[in-house]
């Protein structure tokens, strides 16, 4: 199994969009969405087998034992995530949401009374219709372990590698651990550039870490008639950075028809679908070059 | 009042607003609390008047005081240390810097240094006070960043707009915990619904008052509005989609600086934002 990963840095530039239309095109046999944070993959792709559903498992929180607590403090100075309180009747208590379970008032308490629980941070998914797997997951808000569980949504794929031949999957936006935990062990990322000022310079953002890992990069750009000016800046940086360039798909209304009736943009026939098309075919050509 | 601009889904307009908002407001605070991506800074172009490194504290020890107890091993609840060939690795990705490892060492041997994550920047535009935030790529949390830029605000700072990342997890809720009011973006498609639910329910958890302002509408269907009639959320503005409005953002600059046409929509939401009553 060979992984393309798709991301942008920027958010909404169409990553989602792109990754619906290359599992289409490429009859995906395997793919998986890990913008766990926002998942939307499934309402374009719509699978349609039942789902495999578990809890999924982050790090664990502290627990105070307020029987046993002696008030003692300490826990509360050698926190280094502000995670314990004082409430209003002197109780010592944890925040669930600021805790990182990293243990230290656990080891710190004179009483033992404080224990680690196991938290449930969200639900992982898979779909198997006998043709293809799909890999998904929701985070609970809040959570601050989606890099644990975008390794989890990869994880997945793994015991049908054999029947996979290219996995397509999803990334998030930004640049921090989910799409860090996304790119290892990828075979290329495919970046959807988008032509505006903050576009450009988040694209150049998740280039620079992209290549901290040595992944090899594609780049497309989205809407690209809609800033011509900045869409040569991009061109202009890829050549420099030499880059792939695999295409530019053009601004066109029926994108948004089509994802809001739960549809791929190549399911319908449309500019961008069309543009989209060829863009797939470079990319796979480039992808099996490498 | 601290009004932080959030949504669920990337690209809706957080920063749009944000900064458009700040723009209109009389000395206002604009913080850009999206390290990840952080683009605020390039509309307002403000000189740089100010410049912090962020850091977080790394394990390191000293091997002339190692024996190779393990405990520090043992105790990691992130894995980010290994013992191998007599030698303590320390994987500064995964570390939390929770100093856990240091507390556990029988024999002292574990310190700390500094490892700087990324940069604070604080500058001038117009009568905006503009700070913003920048992980470092190749850094996994912005996290300690955005705690500093939060204590940025000052006392008599009288509105500050914190621009936050997208979706709903810890750097979202972060980003959150101190503000007055969440301003919601949301896009009219159902990927802007799906999301729109998220960050709703983030900000119901919080007991944060709400409203939504309703970006990129068109005469079509706005399944994004349909959710908030349904819910029965306030959506304070409509912003249309327009090629005007688009060109001039796509170019970095600021809609209500360079039409001022514009500026009584964001007085409005502000307006809106001020009049309170808000469950």
């Amino acid at each position: 199994m060979k992984r393309l990963l798709i991301l942008s840095g920027k958010g909404g530039t169409g990553k989602t969009t792109i990754a619906g239309a290359f599992v289409r095109l490429l009859k995906a046999q395997g793919y998986a969405d890990c913008d766990v944070d926002a998942p939307n993959l499934h309402l374009i792709l719509k699978p349609q087998s039942t789902v495999k559903a578990k809890p999924y498992f982050g790090l664990s929180k502290a627990k105070i034992d307020i029987d046993k607590c002696v008030e003692c403090n300490l826990c509360r100075q050698h926190c280094r995530f502000d995670a314990i309180s004082i409430d209003s009747s002197g109780n010592y208590l944890v925040d669930p949401l600021s805790c990182e379970g990293c243990a230290v008032c656990c080891y710190v308490c004179p009483a033992q009374a404080i224990g680690l629980e196991k938290s449930v941070d969200g639900k992982l998914e898979l779909y198997n219709d006998g043709m293809s797997v799909f890999s998904t997951a929701q985070l609970k808000m809040g959570s601050g372990t989606s890099g644990m569980l975008v390794s989890e949504v990869k994880k997945q794929l793994q015991p049908f590698e054999q029947d996979i031949e290219i996995a397509i999957i999803d990334g998030s936006p930004g640049i921090g651990c989910p799409v860090i935990a996304s790119i290892s062990g990828v075979n290329m990322v495919l970046i959807v550039a988008e032509p505006s000022l903050s576009g450009l310079n988040d694209m150049k953002r998740i280039i620079a870490t992209a290549q901290k890992f040595f992944t090899p990069i594609g780049v497309v750009i989205n809407r690209h008639d809609v800033n011509s000016t900045i869409s040569k800046m991009i061109e202009k940086y890829c050549r420099e950075q030499n880059l792939s360039l695999l295409g530019k798909i053009p601004f066109d209304r029926q994108v948004i028809h089509a994802v809001n009736a739960g549809q791929t943009i190549v399911d319908i026939d449309c500019p961008a679908g069309n543009e989209v098309s060829k863009v797939f075919e470079a990319t796979i050509e480039l992808f099996n070059s490498l | 009042m601290k009004i932080a601009v959030l949504s669920g889904k990337g690209g809706t307009g957080k920063t749009f607003v944000a900064v458009n908002l700040a723009a209109v407001s009389f000395r206002s605070t604009y913080l850009d609390c999206d390290v990840e991506e952080p683009n605020g800074h390039l509309f307002f172009k403000s000189s740089i008047s100010y410049s912090e490194e962020v850091k977080v504290k790394i394990p390191y020890a000293i091997s002339s005081l190692c024996d190779g107890s393990r405990k520090c091993v043992e105790f990691c609840q992130y894995n980010a240390l290994a013992y191998v060939q007599e030698k303590l690795i320390v994987f500064e990705d995964v570390c939390h810097s929770c100093g856990g490892c240091v507390l556990v060492c029988p024999n002292g041997a574990i310190r700390e240094k500094d490892k700087v994550i990324g940069v604070i920047q604080e500058g001038q535009s117009n009568d905006v006070r503009v700070i913003s935030g920048f992980l470092n790529p190749g850094e996994a949390s912005g996290i300690p960043i955005i705690k500093n830029i939060l204590q940025k605000i000052l006392l008599e700072d009288e509105k500050v707009f914190i621009d936050c990342p997208p979706g709903s997890s810890c750097i979202v809720m972060e980003s959150i915990k101190n503000a007055d009011f969440c301003l919601i973006i949301a896009e009219p498609t159902i990927f802007g619904v799906h999301n729109l639910a998220m960050v709703h329910e983030l900000v119901s958890v919080f007991k944060k008052p709400f409203a939504v302002v309703l970006n990129k509408c068109s005469d079509e269907d706005n399944p994004a509005k349909t959710y908030c009639l349904n819910q029965k959320i306030r959506i304070i503005a409509e912003i249309p989609y327009s090629e005007e409005i688009g060109n001039t953002c796509s170019n970095g600059l600021i809609l209500v600086r360079e039409l001022p046409k514009y500026r009584p929509m964001f007085q409005n939401i502000l307006a809106e934002i001020e009049k309170g009553n808000y469950k």
